[in-house]
């Protein structure tokens, strides 16, 4: 199932919601009773800290709570930058398309820059090896068919930096 | 990482309970008890298989500001201008990639006129022009692990 978010508002946060956000965005506690640890650390009753989390969940503020796999452990050992240049009416739809496939991880609608960057949709494409990146990439090329104005995939030939992003706290 | 574990995985994209008890919830759905789905989770974690679980904020909507930005850096510049990009504890990501365009970088910000400032002091101390690719439309999915 794909959808669409819009990332333009602003949830408003108080001063309570935004320590359950320090509490929590290193991970849930382990523990068969995670938010009461949480409200423990926070300094508010388990019901509110479920309560404001459940908030959370409905503005948009959290997207989902879940796990987040280590694509290089699990043996997606290459990933690459696939652009797309398609009509701006249609990029949506191409997103929807490209987005849904399974070693598809990140899909944008980013600003093309001409002449430089005529890219307005990008794909974070994963496998096990850089030629099943390349494959990857043909058959997204195939998928999109006349939308497919032009493509390349870009990938990554050093990290020169990389911290985590910390949000609050 | 075993196929129960992949499974429990792939279950946790469709939702986790904001519940008292929500590890023996999700257990209860597939058949497991809540130790073993605490103690999957634990060691997934451990060897690094996952690198993080919990809720997943939304940096824009908390107020936060992000973008993706792009230089093209001429070769022998290249160690100079990563140095004068890393400076900067707002880029919080930097790739060197095989393209004209060879300096990727994610650029987060407290406040959304953070980005402009950043991005133009970039631009003044390497006299580099800086592409500002911001996210304009999300297609939001998870990566399905193979069962």
């Amino acid at each position: 199932m794909s959808q669409t978010l819009k990332t333009t508002e602003t949830a408003v946060l108080d001063p309570v919601d935004r320590r359950i956000v320090a509490a929590t965005q290193a991970g849930l506690p382990l523990d068969p009773r995670p938010w009461h640890r949480v409200a423990e650390q926070v300094g508010v009753a388990p019901d509110e800290v479920m309560r404001r989390v459940r908030r959370m969940l409905e503005t948009g503020a959290i997207r989902r709570i879940g796990a987040v796999p280590n694509h290089y452990a699990l043996g997606w050992k290459a990933n690459g930058m696939s652009v797309w240049d398609v009509p701006d009416e249609r990029v949506g739809e191409a997103g929807r398309m490209i987005g849904a496939l399974d070693f598809v991880s990140h899909c944008y609608r980013r600003p093309r820059r001409p002449p430089d960057w005529p890219y307005n949709l990008f794909a974070m494409v994963h496998g096990q090896a850089r030629w099943e990146v390349e494959e990857a990439v043909s058959h997204m090329a195939s998928l999109l068919g006349p939308l497919d104005r032009g493509h390349t995939v870009l990938f990554s030939t050093k990290i020169l930096k990389k911290t985590g992003l910390r949000i609050a706290g | 990482m075993d196929a129960r574990d992949r499974e429990l995985i792939n279950a946790l994209h469709g939702g986790f309970p904001v519940e008292e008890r929500p590890y023996a919830a999700v257990a209860g759905s597939l058949g497991m008890t809540e130790d073993e789905v605490i103690a999957r989770l634990a060691r997934l974690l451990d060897a690094r298989m996952l690198t993080r679980f919990g809720p997943l904020y939304d940096a824009v909507r908390l107020g936060g500001a992000f973008t993706l930005a792009a230089m093209a850096v001429p070769h022998e510049r290249f160690d100079e201008v990563t140095e004068i990009v890393n400076s900067f504890p707002e880029v919080a990501h930097n790739y060197a990639r095989n393209h004209d365009l060879n300096m990727w970088f994610v650029v987060a910000t407290e406040r959304p006129e953070g980005i402009g400032e950043v991005l133009s002091q970039i631009k003044d101390r390497t006299g580099l022009d800086v592409l500002n690719l911001p996210k304009e439309e999300e297609y939001f999915l998870e990566l399905r692990l193979p069962a």
